[in-house]
């Protein structure tokens, strides 16, 4: 046990990071009976990984998958040798909201080109959060069609960078091609409170919508 | 694993997995909780012992397992189909799988995140 686990390190020796909540430890609470994901995704370097830490109990953890360029899963290689193949990092994250409830939050590359890895991972996702960066939108174009092929709801959250140029939200929202209902917010990734309130307007979202639809 | 599948030329990681791509079961989430169910290791691949020497000590997700493990998740799947095969291990708690998540669920992940400002 401790030979597989001090491999990984998941469980700080130093106790739980300043601005985190208590270390919750490697293992679920025996009580947990539902587990559900949301999505954190957006370009390179948006700060998906820094958002999923600040809010993660565990130290984030990151699992790969090998692809070929072309978007297939290894999986599914048969017969296609001699294409090259790509790794592709998930990072993600753990919530206990409840004894019997747990958030995932999994980090996603915002690439088309990994679209095999997504649906792996976005089915059964409640929804998604968009993070942007006002320094270059237009690379987020790409990561909100894939969410719109796939039929995931998201909510935008502008991950506010020193020095990024503050746009107002009508603007903004002008500039993503956001539908009305869709919401947009500012949101600091290193900050818990600042990134909790995104995920519950992501929520609240949500919610609104399966109401509408019942 | 049949002998023209051995000759398809397969990656590394994959040899775990007894050269199968695609689990024996399709109940595998990244987020499906898993639990060990049997002590017994006996007669298990090195990668399965590690897996289950992993599980015993509490309830993990299929995501926490492969991070900890260093596989990819869709390995993980394969191996932790043919361990609730084999009786080892069972799934604990699963997401909803439902088209459209229900509103109970969808209150209580709020009401958990609420709590938490």
């Amino acid at each position: 046990m401790a030979s597989v686990l001090a491999s990984d390190g998941p469980a700080s020796p130093n106790g739980p990071a300043p601005n985190r909540p208590a270390d919750a430890g490697v293992y679920l609470r025996d009580t947990v009976r539902t587990a559900v994901k949301l999505l954190v995704v957006g370009p390179f370097a948006v700060g998906k990984t820094t958002f999923v830490g600040t809010l993660s109990e565990i130290r984030p953890l990151r699992t790969e998958e090998t692809m070929t360029q072309a978007g297939a899963l290894v999986d599914d290689l048969a017969g296609v040798e001699g294409k090259s193949t790509t790794t592709v990092a998930l990072d993600f994250g753990r919530l206990t909201l409840s004894d019997e409830l747990v958030l995932y939050l999994f980090g996603a590359p915002g690439q088309q080109r990994f679209t095999s890895i997504w649906k792996d991972i976005a089915h059964g996702a409640l929804g998604a959060l968009v993070l942007v960066d006002t320094r270059r939108l237009d690379q987020s174009f790409e990561v909100m069609d894939l969410l719109e092929e796939l039929r995931i709801p998201y909510a935008v959250a502008v991950n506010t960078f020193d020095g990024a140029p503050p746009f107002p939200p009508d603007e903004l929202r002008d500039a993503l091609d956001l539908l009305p209902e869709t919401p947009l917010m500012s949101c600091d990734a290193r900050d818990a409170t600042s990134s909790t309130r995104a995920l519950v307007t992501l929520v609240e979202y949500l919610l609104t919508r399966t109401q509408e639809n019942a | 694993m049949s002998a023209d599948r051995r000759l398809q030329g397969l990656v590394r990681p994959y040899v775990v997995t007894g050269g199968r791509a695609h689990a024996s079961r399709n109940t595998f989430d990244a987020v499906t909780v898993v639990i060990a169910t049997r002590e017994q290791v006996a007669g298990l691949s090195p990668e399965k012992k590690r897996l289950m020497e992993l599980c015993r000590g509490g309830a993990l997700s299929v995501a926490e397992i492969a991070a900890h493990l260093s596989l990819p998740i869709s390995v993980t799947k394969v191996l932790l189909s043919d361990l609730v095969d084999s009786g080892h291990i069972a799934t604990h708690a699963a997401v909803s799988h439902a088209a459209r998540p229900d509103m109970k669920l969808l209150k209580d992940v709020l009401d958990g995140l609420r709590a938490r400002l």
